[in-house]
C-alpha cells in the first residue's frame, strides 16, 4: 500500500508540459499501481473462474466445441439472454426515474434528518431477498394490508393486487433495491458541483430546465453513467429477485446457470451460458469505458456545504417535501412493514379460533433461545459480531484493492493499458455465483491456497463484489480532480506525499467514504456466495435468517422477521456511523 | 486516520486469528475429522460431543450449499476430496453420485437392523440414514370453516370444488417440488402424469419457485390464500413444536393416501480416499446408533431408519406416516430428470 503511494505520488507533481520523460515515468507508476489489484484478481477471481471452465468443458463427451455451439445457437438461449436485457434496461430505467430526483434533493439541500434518510435509503441494498420478498408479501401479498384494505374499501371478495409472479414485482424489487446507488453515486458527485456554473447559464438567460438539461446533467454525466452501469449489471445478474418474487415464467441468465448446474448437473451448458454472461458484461463495460472517456473534464468541486442551501421558498419546500415522501413510501414501507410483522402474532391459532393478530415480544425473546442445544445455533449477538467482522475484513479488502485500481484509471484514463483493464474491473459483478463458487473448490485446493473451508473466503468473495463498486465510487471524484490543483501546491514547495495527503485525499474523501458504506453493506447483506462458502460455526446474519426460514412453524418465521429487522437496524446505524467518521475525520473542505 | 486504520487492521487479524486458533491447541493424537453435507444439517452439541470424546476426535462439519450444491462440490473435489465423509445425498440425486464414484464401500454393522427398503446401493457405498416424506398439506381450519373434506389423494386433487387451492414448487428450482413430480410419476405412470398436471393447470394450479414462497407466503395457514401446500409429512408435528402459543393438535393435516407422497431417502457415505478411514467408520456407526438417529427428528425434521430409536413425543403423537409411498426408481430419476422436468415445464408453465 505505501510503496504503491509513493510510486503514484512521484508521477503526480509532473507538469503537463515536460516530455517523455514525465509520460514514460506515468507509466511505470501506472504499473506499480496495478500490481496490488491485479494480483488479487488473478488469484481470487481469473484462476478460479478459467479452472472451473476448463474442467466444465473438458466433460463434455463430444468435445468443448459441440456444446458452446448448441447452446449458443439454441432458441431457449436466446429467450433468457433477450429476458435478461428487457428485465434489466427496463429496471434500470425506472431506478434512475426515482434515483435522479432524490440525488438532486440530497446534493442541494440542507434539511433536517437528511443523513438519517440517507443511511435509511441505503437499507435496501442489504436485505436477504428472501426477506424482502417476505416484506413485499406482507405488504402487497393475497393478505397483505393493501390488499386488505383495498377488498375492506371497495367491497371485492378476492384480492385486487396480484404481485408475485408478475413482471411487475421484479421491476418494483429492482428499483427498491438500487436506488441507493443512484442516490449515493451521483448524489455524491453532485453536491460537489459547482452551482456558480448554473447561476451563469441563469444569468445568461437560460430557463431553469435548459440549465438542467445543458449544464448540470453533461456535467453529471460520469457518474450517472457509473451509477446506470452499476444498477443494470445487478440487475442483469439477477437471481433472487427473479426466483422468488418473478416466479417460474421468468429465467435470467443467471437462473438458468445455477438450474443447469445445481439440478442438471449439465457443466458445459452452463459454462456457456456464464461465458455468455460474461461476454456481454465485458461489452456493456468497455461501452462504458469509451463513453467516460468523452464526457468526463476535470472541473472545480465545492464542498458540499458550499453547495448546500435551505429549503426555501415554501413552495421549494413543499414540493421537496413531497419528493422526501415519496422516496420514504417506497423505500421504507417494506422494510416498516416487516418491522411491524416482526411484532405481530399471527401463525395458526388453535383449532376453532380466528387467527388472532396481536402484539408480541415474542420473536425476539426466543431468538437468544435454542431448546434443542443445536451445534449450528448462534445467538443473534454472535451473528451479528460475525457479519460485523466480515464486514470490517470486507472495507479493508475493498478499499485496500479498489484505491489503488481507481487511481490508476483515474490518473491517465486514456492509456491502452488501462482502457484494457477497466471492463476486466467489473467482470466479478458479471459472474454467477454458482460458477465461482465451484471454481474456489476446483482452483484454491493446494497450500498454500487451499483456502476451500478457510473463514476468509467469505470476505475475500464480498471484495470481489464489493470491488467494482469501490473502482466506480472513486474514479469520477478522482478524475475531476483539476491537475493544477497538484501543480499549484508542488509549486508552493509540498512534496508529492503532502500533495496527496492535503489536495488529493479530502477531494475524495467523500468518495472513499461512499466506497467505504458499498462495501459495508455489500458484505452485510450478501447472502448467495456466504452460503457456498460459510463456515457454519461463523454464520452471518443473512445465514441465520436463512435458518430460521427455511423450517417449518409461526415461530421460525417470526424469527426471521425479527432478525431481519435487527440487520436493518444494526446496517442503518453502521452507515450513519460511516458518515459521522466522515465529518470528524476527512471532513469537508 | 492512519493510526485508526491501524487499530482496524490489528483488530480483524485478531478476529481472524481468533477464528483458526481452536485446531493449533488440541493435543497432537486428537484427529479431525470432516463431514460435508447440504446446508439442512443440525445436530445436537452434546450428540457430537459424546462422538467427539469416545474416539478423541473433533468433528468438523462442512456446510456446501443445497443437496445438489453439496453433492456438485464433493464430484469436482473428488481428486482431492475436501471431508472424510459426506451426508445428505438423496435418492433423487443418488445415481449421480454413484455414477461419479466418490464413495468408498462399506458395510456397517448396524445396517443389519435397518429396513431393506431404505437400502438402494446394494454395494453399500452409500448408507441410509433418515428419511422424510413430500406431501401436501392442507389447512384444517379452513376446510372446517367452509365445511368441506380435504381431499384423500392425488386424483382428488382434479375435482372442481378444489378449483385455485392448490400451490406447488417448480421441480426445476426446488427439492420438494421435484419430489412432488417424481409423485405425481410414481401415482399415475409415466404415461398418464401429464395428463394429471393438465388437469391442474385447468384446476387453477399455482407454481412458485421456492419452499419459503410457497409455505409462507402462499399457504393459507400462514400469509396467503391457497389451502393446500406441497411441503413435508413431518410439518404439522413442527408446526406444533414452533406454534406461538401452545397448540392441542397441528393446525394442518397430510394428504397420504394411496401412494399420494414421496419418500426423500438421505444417505451418508465415505468419501474416496480419505486417510481417516476407520473414524469415519466409526462415525458412520455413530450415525446410525440410536443416539444420532434420536437427535434428528426436532433437530431436521426427519424420521430415523433405525426402528430402535425412539421417537419424540411430538412426533409420536402429531406426525403422519404414509402406509405407502410412490415409487420411482433412482437410476430413472437420474436418466429422465431433465426430461420430465422439460415436459412438466412444457405442460404446466407455457
Amino acid at each position: 500500500m505505501d510503496r504503491d503511494r509513493s510510486a503514484l505520488a512521484s508521477a503526480s507533481p509532473a507538469p503537463a508540459s515536460a516530455g517523455d520523460a514525465a509520460r514514460r515515468s506515468g507509466l511505470i507508476s501506472l504499473a506499480w499501481l496495478w500490481i496490488l489489484p491485479l494480483t488479487f484478481l488473478a488469484v481470487f477471481y481469473l484462476y478460479p473462474l478459467a479452472s472451473i471452465l476448463r474442467l466444465s468443458f473438458a466433460r463434455a463427451e463430444a468435445g468443448a466445441l459441440a456444446p458452446l455451439l448448441e447452446t449458443i445457437t439454441s432458441p431457449l438461449a436466446a429467450k433468457v439472454v433477450g429476458f435478461t436485457f428487457y428485465q434489466a434496461t427496463l429496471s434500470t430505467l425506472l431506478t434512475l426515474l426515482v434515483g435522479l430526483p432524490g440525488a438532486y434533493l440530497l446534493a442541494r439541500y440542507r434539511f433536517r434528518g437528511k443523513s438519517l434518510l440517507r443511511a435509511l435509503t441505503g437499507v435496501p441494498f442489504v436485505m436477504p431477498t428472501l426477506v424482502v420478498a417476505a416484506a413485499f408479501n406482507a405488504l402487497l401479498g393475497p393478505r397483505g394490508w393493501v390488499n386488505l384494505a383495498l377488498m375492506e374499501l371497495l367491497g371485492l371478495s378476492a384480492p385486487p393486487i396480484q404481485f408475485t409472479n408478475t413482471l411487475g414485482a421484479i421491476l418494483v424489487a429492482h428499483v427498491f433495491y438500487n436506488t441507493t446507488i443512484v442516490l449515493r453515486l451521483v448524489g455524491d458527485f453532485w453536491a460537489h458541483l459547482d452551482p456558480h456554473l448554473t447561476g451563469a447559464a441563469r444569468t445568461l438567460g437560460a430557463g431553469p430546465w435548459r440549465a438542467l438539461r445543458e449544464v448540470t446533467l453533461p456535467l453529471l454525466s460520469p457518474a450517472i453513467a457509473a451509477a446506470s452501469l452499476l444498477v443494470f449489471l445487478f440487475d442483469f445478474t439477477s437471481f433472487g429477485v427473479i426466483l422468488i418474487l418473478g416466479g417460474p415464467k421468468f429465467a435470467t441468465l443467471e437462473v438458468e446457470i445455477y438450474y443447469q448446474t445445481v439440478s442438471l448437473f449439465n457443466l458445459p451448458v452452463a459454462a456457456t451460458l456464464a461465458l455468455i454472461q460474461l461476454l456481454f458484461t465485458f461489452l456493456l463495460t468497455a461501452l462504458y469505458t469509451r463513453l467516460t472517456l468523452r464526457i468526463s473534464r476535470p472541473m472545480r468541486l465545492r464542498a458540499a456545504s458550499f453547495t448546500e442551501r435551505p429549503l426555501v421558498p415554501w413552495r421549494r419546500r413543499f414540493t421537496a417535501s413531497l419528493l422526501i415522501l415519496l422516496l420514504v413510501v417506497f423505500l421504507l414501507t417494506p422494510l416498516l412493514a416487516l418491522a411491524a410483522r416482526s411484532f405481530t402474532r399471527f401463525g395458526p391459532a388453535p383449532r376453532g379460533q380466528e387467527v388472532r393478530q396481536g402484539f408480541t415480544l415474542e420473536n425476539y425473546s426466543q431468538l437468544s433461545e435454542d431448546p434443542q442445544g443445536s451445534l449450528f445455533y448462534v445467538p443473534p449477538t454472535a451473528a451479528i459480531r460475525n457479519s460485523l467482522a466480515y464486514a470490517s475484513l470486507t472495507v479493508l479488502l475493498a478499499l485496500g484493492v479498489g484505491l489503488p485500481a481507481a487511481y490508476a484509471l483515474a490518473r491517465d484514463s486514456g492509456s491502452r493499458l488501462n482502457r484494457l483493464l477497466d471492463p476486466l474491473l467489473m467482470l466479478p459483478l458479471g459472474t454467477s455465483a454458482v460458477t465461482l463458487g465451484l471454481g474456489f473448490i476446483v482452483a484454491l485446493d493446494q497450500p498454500p491456497l487451499d483456502l476451500r473451508a478457510s473463514p476468509i473466503l467469505v470476505p475475500i468473495a464480498h471484495t470481489l463484489v464489493a470491488f467494482p463498486f469501490v473502482v466506480r465510487s472513486l474514479t469520477p471524484a478522482l478524475r475531476s480532480i483539476h491537475p493544477r490543483l497538484r501543480q499549484a501546491a508542488a509549486t508552493l514547495g509540498a512534496n508529492p506525499r503532502q500533495a496527496l495527503l492535503f489536495i488529493d485525499l479530502p477531494l475524495v474523501g467523500r468518495a472513499l467514504l461512499v466506497a467505504a458504506v458499498f462495501a459495508f453493506t455489500i458484505s452485510m447483506g450478501e447472502f448467495g456466495a456466504t452460503a457456498l462458502i460459510a463456515r457454519p460455526e461463523f454464520p452471518t446474519v443473512p445465514l441465520a435468517i436463512y435458518r430460521y426460514l427455511s423450517r417449518p412453524g409461526a415461530i421460525n418465521f417470526g424469527q426471521a422477521m425479527a432478525l431481519s429487522t435487527i440487520l436493518m437496524v444494526i446496517t442503518g446505524a453502521g452507515m450513519l456511523g460511516i458518515e459521522r467518521f466522515r465529518i470528524a475525520e476527512v471532513g469537508e473542505f | 486516520m492512519i493510526r485508526r486504520m491501524l487499530v482496524l487492521l490489528a483488530a480483524a487479524a485478531l478476529l481472524l486469528a481468533a477464528c483458526q486458533s481452536p485446531a493449533a491447541e488440541q493435543p497432537t493424537e486428537t484427529r479431525r475429522l470432516t463431514i460435508m453435507g447440504h446446508d439442512s444439517i443440525e445436530v445436537s452439541e452434546e450428540v457430537i460431543d459424546a462422538f467427539e470424546a469416545e474416539h478423541n476426535a473433533e468433528v468438523s462439519i462442512l456446510k456446501a450449499g443445497d443437496t445438489g450444491t453439496a453433492l456438485n462440490k464433493a464430484i469436482l473435489a473428488k481428486d482431492n476430496p475436501l471431508a472424510d465423509v459426506f451426508y445428505g445425498v438423496d435418492n433423487t440425486f443418488l445415481s449421480r453420485a454413484l455414477n461419479e464414484g466418490i464413495f468408498e464401500p462399506y458395510a456397517s454393522p448396524l445396517l443389519e437392523v435397518i429396513p431393506d427398503t431404505f437400502e438402494l446401493d446394494p454395494q453399500r457405498r452409500t448408507l441410509p440414514v433418515d428419511y422424510g416424506d413430500v406431501c401436501l398439506n392442507y389447512d384444517r381450519a379452513y376446510f372446517e370453516v367452509q365445511g368441506l373434506n380435504p381431499p384423500h389423494n392425488l386424483a382428488d386433487l382434479l375435482k372442481p370444488e378444489y378449483e385455485g387451492m392448490v400451490v406447488v414448487e417448480n421441480p426445476a428450482t426446488s427439492s420438494p417440488g421435484l419430489a412432488f413430480l417424481l409423485a405425481t410419476i410414481g401415482y399415475f405412470g409415466e404415461d398418464g402424469y401429464l395428463d394429471f398436471w393438465k388437469g391442474m393447470v385447468d384446476n387453477d394450479v399455482l407454481v412458485v419457485n421456492d419452499w419459503e414462497t410457497a409455505y409462507y407466503s402462499e399457504f393459507n395457514a400462514h400469509g396467503g390464500t391457497r389451502p393446500i401446500v406441497v411441503s413435508y409429512g413431518s410439518s404439522p408435528p413442527a408446526e406444533v413444536y414452533f406454534a406461538e402459543e401452545p397448540l392441542e393438535e397441528p393446525p394442518t393435516g397430510v394428504i397420504s393416501e394411496d401412494g399420494s407422497c414421496f419418500r426423500q431417502i438421505e444417505f451418508v457415505g465415505i468419501l474416496k480416499g480419505t486417510p481417516n478411514r476407520d473414524l469415519a467408520e466409526a462415525w458412520i456407526d455413530f450415525m446410525l446408533s440410536p443416539t444420532f438417529q434420536e437427535d434428528m427428528p426436532l433437530n431436521m425434521f426427519v424420521f430415523p431408519v433405525n426402528p430402535q430409536a425412539k421417537l419424540p413425543e411430538v412426533f409420536a403423537e402429531h406426525m403422519v406416516i404414509p402406509e405407502s409411498t410412490a415409487q420411482v426408481d433412482p437410476q430413472a430419476i437420474e436418466a429422465n430428470r431433465e426430461a420430465w422436468i422439460e415436459a412438466w415445464t412444457e405442460t404446466v408453465l407455457r
